[in-house]
């Protein structure tokens, strides 16, 4: 090897030490709700799926995915670690409801306490449809007299 | 009877209304707690002011405890405290205070100012056992009797009111 090509190696390595260097001091940008590590595509759709479920509590209305709440965020990162363990959706779900209640899902199991909640308007909607139909065929058996005549006939 | 028919559209419209009226006073924000009724869930903190102490929810057991969870960014906090400090001092509850999410400076600085109600305080730095417990708005305060079991919870501040009428009967039923 000649001593020109050796210099021309080590600046080579120098530069690409620099370069390593520069980048490790950039790598680490420190974002409270980005993981510190390379993201993951399939975990990151996984945790925005579970999160599209769940209701932020601070700022009701708002899901955990969409909130900016510090809590959001926290709750954020622990579905992230459990999602990366290997738990299963339902297992999430169930940890996030031990801990806030049924309130935190925005499709909450049905069970006696729901019953209302997702029966009621089709409930509501019978006793409509029947009082509708009732008052139709009430209307149907009542003479022409009941009624107001038309305009033409009357005029 | 049927003179009476034209009364039930009323009837209709004070039952509507008075649902209504209820649904107004609730206020969405207390979300009722699962804990309740459910051994409260473990944890080991340090307490503040001496890192190598580590308090457990099993160090707790047989006694009648109230944990209060509380941070010095927290505005409803600093109104709750003192009610706090009258009331420990004058019921002698144990009421341990759970430091969520806070700068241990500023929290020392805060208890400094405000006084010190608390048997010890926790410090749950990363607010993960603040998960665990369910908080989602400081202050928060549960109850726990002597055999670990969450038995009351209040969220937001505590007010003369909560203490007076829920909080101290229920020490009292529960033998502390």
């Amino acid at each position: 090897m000649s001593r020109r090509r050796l210099r021309a190696a080590v600046a080579g390595l120098c530069l690409g030490f620099a370069a390593l260097t520069v980048h490790a001091v950039d790598a680490p940008v420190v974002n409270a709700d980005r993981p510190m590590v390379a993201v993951d595509p399939a975990v990151e759709a996984k945790v925005n799926a579970i999160t599209a479920e769940l209701r932020c509590l601070v700022c009701q209305n708002q899901t955990i995915a969409d909130s900016h709440a510090e809590l959001a965020v926290d709750l954020r990162n622990q579905v992230r670690e459990m999602v990366k363990r290997g738990d299963s959706q339902e297992k999430i779900l169930a940890y996030m409801t031990a801990r806030y209640g049924d309130f935190v899902l925005y499709r909450p199991p049905v069970k006696n306490t729901t019953a209302l909640l997702w029966y009621g308007p089709a409930a509501l909607l019978v006793v409509g449809l029947a009082v509708f139909i009732v008052v139709l065929r009430r209307r149907t058996r009542m003479g022409a007299d009941r009624f107001e005549p038309d305009p033409e006939e009357a005029g | 009877m049927k003179s009476l028919r034209f009364l039930i559209p009323l009837a209709i419209f004070i039952v509507l209304a008075g649902f209504l009226a209820v649904g107004l006073k609730l206020n969405p924000r207390e979300v009722p707690s699962p804990l309740i009724g459910k051994p409260a869930p473990a944890f080991a903190l340090p307490r503040m002011g001496e890192p190598g102490t580590v308090i457990k929810r099993e160090d707790l057991l047989g006694k009648v405890w109230m944990l209060n969870v509380w941070a010095s960014w927290c505005a409803p906090c600093r109104e709750e405290h003192p009610l706090v400090v009258a009331f420990a001092k004058r019921t002698g509850a144990q009421v341990y205070g759970l430091n969520y999410k806070d700068q241990p400076a500023a929290a020392q600085a805060w208890l400094g100012q405000l006084g010190n109600p608390y048997v010890a305080t926790l410090v749950d730095a990363d607010g993960k056992v603040g998960i665990d417990w369910g908080v989602y708005g400081v202050p928060e305060t549960f109850v726990i009797d002597k055999q670990g079991v969450v038995r009351f919870k209040q969220i937001g501040p505590l007010s003369e009111e909560a203490l007076r009428d829920k909080i101290e009967p229920l020490l009292k039923e529960l033998g502390s």
